[in-house]
């Protein structure tokens, strides 16, 4: 027994250093680029961060709800949704903060439909995902006018002094408030979910509800509010897309987001690191895709052939990066045990 | 001895009712201070139930519980808690994933500030196991512990709660001997520092050894209270069951005839990778039961899933008569005429969402009389439930109910059911009386022993010594994968048979 804990050790231990030496050689990489063209290595990190954004924060609803047993496949309408009341509070009020707020209850108030269906009605859980995906879709779909005009989007605020460092400055330091807020919430989630008191019985009800019940947890009771804490996280992430990336409306903006959302957590491994790395991966191809197709002039001799090529192929890339590492990197990904599993006692 | 101890817990008149089953009826009983209370029945009886009621976790239809003389309503676990209430159940409730401190903690955590504070679990979970004598490593996963070493954690659970009464459900039926012994002395050393025990277990023999009180149920209701100084295995038996019972099975010498199952030279790995198997050597023949003995974990449950087709072989092969079925498909292997009782039923016998009567026939619903070309015939498989749950006597509302609303024993009738039913050339049978009371043992020996006499290959791996002396004709030991000796059953003491299973050398004996 003292053994088997030992070679448990030995073994994130082992993990540990891989982590580590693959993040020195990432840094390296870096700072041979920014040494080498410092301001399109800046921008291409910039752009890294913020187009993974509204991925990690889809992929952490979808911690939230997974880790908890219940399968989360509409982040992508929740989002959605968001996306749209959050415009909409802006375009009333012309207020962003009350815009944000507006997102994240829409977020909740779909995350609690989810649950109601999900748990309490026993609905099965993918079905009730779907359900979500096409509500949205139709819903922001009928209700959308042409010619709303919104009141101004959020804006980078620098932060003194850390935002004067070189790279790390801009890339880290210079971000407007949802993106912030996302980098905050990915350290947050971590200590939840793997320090404090919630974040254990959290996770003891995605893998044994009945263990989790039978020492006095309230199982569905903890289900609803991860799903629905779950919802507003995918709500934000919804507002970031109309209040802060694009700063209006677009039907079905969040094309496929919440969906890369759920492939990064997978990637992640239902952590928030793991799936912060997938999200930056994700943003990173998207960052490159428009960047090709944007210098697709000026591109060196030997890549000339990549600007011959259909936008559309070029466009197709961060989504068969996310396939290929879907397949390819990840392994035995273990969900949750209980993970869409209804739980009943008697 | 402990007669004027005063009562901690009580029941009164509680009934419960599922649908279809009276549960428990009008069921009363008390819980002295210090002592051990002996919970028999037959499988269903109702056992478990009463001591879900009296943990919370199911809400009694009438009747009272009281806590040292106060009555409480235990609207849930936490209640039970509360008032110092702790429960072993039949089936462990620890979350595999975790570590021994994770599932000792859950629920009763301590933090400082937002945070676990997981130091000071550590700390007590320490001091718990020293005190208790109950050694835990808190940093190891439960996934990678033995059976006895999660009993101990559900054990230190309780006590981290200060539990002072603790409910045991059949904690012995997945021990072998050596940790029931440990678990006893665990037992003991508790009751004298004041914590009262409900031990429920269907082995009278630790019945008679370790409870100060027995109180039998029948049939949902108390037919008797006894003390072990008045009882014997006889009189208890027929207590539970309401008729006499024969503890040893009758049986004529056995006349093998050819080879049936044939391993050569196997070798095999376990899930992590370590070989568990070597080269091992081993042939059963028609008409005889041989006994696999062996303590649990030497390579018995990996040797089975082998045989079933459910583990890989790394080198070597199986003949089932004569034929190679190395590494073949389970239910080619199964229509070889090969049964298979697994160890764990939960995991690998049953489909718990499905009904009794679909369970009977998870390896035939595809063959006349249950199918006819692609079309199932839905009568053929009630019928054939409805024998079946008549002759093997499970207890269950009726064949549609779902196998995961019957009582542990219950569940494991219907794997015998479905597999003794058939007619077949071999039978691989692990641990086929796990948790079944001795009524049905009775029975279902009785059926093996059938089985044999029709020229039936069985291959019994047990970690009972007492089932491997009662039903086999020849007995061959297991230690760290391989075959250490084979005798014949008459000439195998169990003394002898417990030195070579802790790894004597047979010249030695
Ligand atoms: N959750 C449930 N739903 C429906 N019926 C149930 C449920 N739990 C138990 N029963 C029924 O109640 C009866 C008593 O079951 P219980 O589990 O208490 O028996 P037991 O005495 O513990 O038996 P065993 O020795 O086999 O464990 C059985 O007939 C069983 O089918
Ligand atoms: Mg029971």
């Amino acid at each position: 027994m003292q053994i088997t804990g030992s070679i448990a050790r030995a073994a994130t231990q082992r993990t540990r250093w891989l982590t580590g030496g693959l993040l020195g050689a990432l840094a390296i990489l870096i700072l041979v680029a920014y040494a080498r063209a410092p301001q399109a290595t800046t921008a291409v990190l910039t752009s890294t961060i913020r187009q993974s954004t509204p991925i990690i924060l889809g992929a952490l609803a979808g911690i939230m709800c997974e880790r908890s047993g219940v399968v989360n496949i509409g982040i992508e309408g929740m989002m959605l949704i968001a996306a749209f009341l959050g415009f909409l509070v802006n375009v009333w009020t012309g207020n962003l903060l009350l815009a944000i707020l507006g997102a994240l209850l829409a977020g909740g108030i779909v995350g609690a439909f989810h649950a109601l269906m999900a748990i309490s009605l026993k609905v099965d859980q993918i079905i009730a995902g779907t359900v979500i995906n096409i509500l949205a879709l139709g819903f922001t779909g009928y209700f959308y006018q042409q010619g709303l005009t919104t009141q101004g989007k959020l804006v980078p605020v620098e932060i003194p002094l850390l935002s004067s460092i070189p790279l790390l400055g801009p890339v880290l330091f210079a971000n407007p408030p949802i993106t912030y807020l996302s980098l905050v919430l990915i350290i947050v989630i971590h200590l939840l979910l793997f320090r404090t008191r919630w974040g254990l019985r959290t996770r003891a009800i995605g893998e044994h509800p009945a263990a989790a019940d039978t020492v006095g947890i309230a199982v569905n009771r903890m289900r609803y509010i991860n799903v629905i804490i779950g919802g507003m996280l995918a709500g934000l992430a919804g507002g970031f897309l109309s209040l802060e990336s694009v700063g209006s409306f677009e039907r079905n903006m969040t094309n496929g987001r919440g969906f890369v959302a759920l492939a990064v957590m997978i990637f992640g491994k239902w952590t928030p690191f793991g799936a912060w790395g997938g999200a930056l991966l994700f943003g990173f191809a998207n960052t490159m895709q428009s960047q090709i197709q944007f210098m697709q002039n000026r591109l060196p001799p030997w890549l000339a052939w990549v600007g011959q090529l259909p936008p559309q192929f070029i466009g197709m890339l961060p989504y068969l990066l996310t396939i290929a590492v879907l397949a390819g990197f990840v392994g035995r990904a273990r969900p949750p045990a209980a993970l869409g599993k209804v739980y009943e006692k008697e | 001895m402990r007669g004027d101890a005063p009562v901690v817990l009580e029941a009164r008149g509680i009934t419960k009712r599922f649908p279809g089953v009276l549960a428990n009826e009008q069921v009363s009983l008390t819980l002295q201070h210090g002592e051990v209370l002996a919970l028999l029945g037959e499988n269903g009886a109702g056992k478990t139930t009463l001591m879900n009621i009296l943990y919370g976790l199911y809400q009694q239809d009438a009747g009272e519980v009281l806590v040292r003389g106060k009555p409480v309503r235990m609207r849930g676990p936490s209640a039970a808690i509360r008032h110092g209430i702790g429960m072993v159940h039949q089936h462990f409730m620890l979350v595999p994933v975790f570590t021994v401190a994770e599932n000792i903690i859950l629920g009763a955590e301590t933090s400082r500030g937002p945070l676990l504070d997981m130091a000071a679990a550590r700390r007590h979970i320490h001091e718990l196991s020293q005190r208790h004598n109950l050694a835990v490593d808190p940093d190891a996963l439960v996934k990678d512990l033995s059976v006895g070493q999660q009993q101990r954690v559900e054990i230190i659970k309780a006590l981290y709660r200060n539990a002072t009464i603790l409910i045991l459900d059949e904690p012995t039926a997945v021990l072998t001997p050596q940790e029931t012994d440990e678990l006893f002395v665990i037992i003991r050393s508790l009751t004298a520092q004041g914590v009262s025990v409900i031990f429920i277990t269907h082995k009278l023999r630790e019945v008679l050894a370790l409870a100060d009180r027995i109180v039998v149920l029948r049939r949902g209701r108390v037919v008797g209270e006894t003390r072990p100084r008045e009882a014997s295995e006889r009189s208890l038996a027929e207590m539970m069951v309401g008729r006499s019972v024969i503890l040893q099975v009758e049986k004529q010498t056995a006349h093998p005839g050819a080879t049936v199952l044939a391993l050569e030279q196997l070798s095999l790995n376990d899930d992590r990778g370590q070989q568990v198997v070597n080269a091992l050597t081993l042939d059963v023949r028609a008409g005889e039961v041989l006994g696999l003995a062996g303590v649990q974990g030497n390579g018995q449950t990996e040797l089975v899933e082998a045989i079933t087709g459910l583990r890989p072989v790394r080198a070597g092969r199986v003949l089932i008569d004569g034929q190679d079925y190395t590494g073949a498909a389970p239910r080619r292997i199964s229509e070889s005429g090969c049964a298979h009782v697994p160890e764990d039923r939960q995991e690998d016998g049953l489909v718990l969402g499905y009904s009794v009567a679909d369970n009977l026939v998870l390896n035939t619903y595809y063959v006349a009389p249950f199918a006819h070309g692609i079309v199932r015939d839905g009568q053929a498989v009630l019928h054939h439930a409805e024998q079946l749950v008549a002759q093997y006597d499970v207890r269950t509302p009726n064949v549609t109910t779902s196998v995961a609303a019957l009582s542990g024993g219950n569940q494991q009738k219907v794997i015998i059911a479905r597999e003794l039913s058939r007619e077949v050339r071999l039978l691989i049978a692990a641990q086929p009386t796990r948790g079944i009371d001795v009524g049905s043992i009775e029975f279902i020996h009785q059926q093996i022993i059938a089985a044999r006499d029709r020229g039936t290959a069985v291959l019994l791996v047990s970690a009972e010594l007492d089932e491997i002396m009662a039903l086999a004709d020849r007995i061959a030991v297991i230690y760290h994968g391989r075959i250490v000796a084979t005798l014949p059953a008459t000439s195998a003491s169990r003394e002898q048979l417990g030195l070579l299973m802790a790894g004597a050398q047979p010249e030695h004996l």
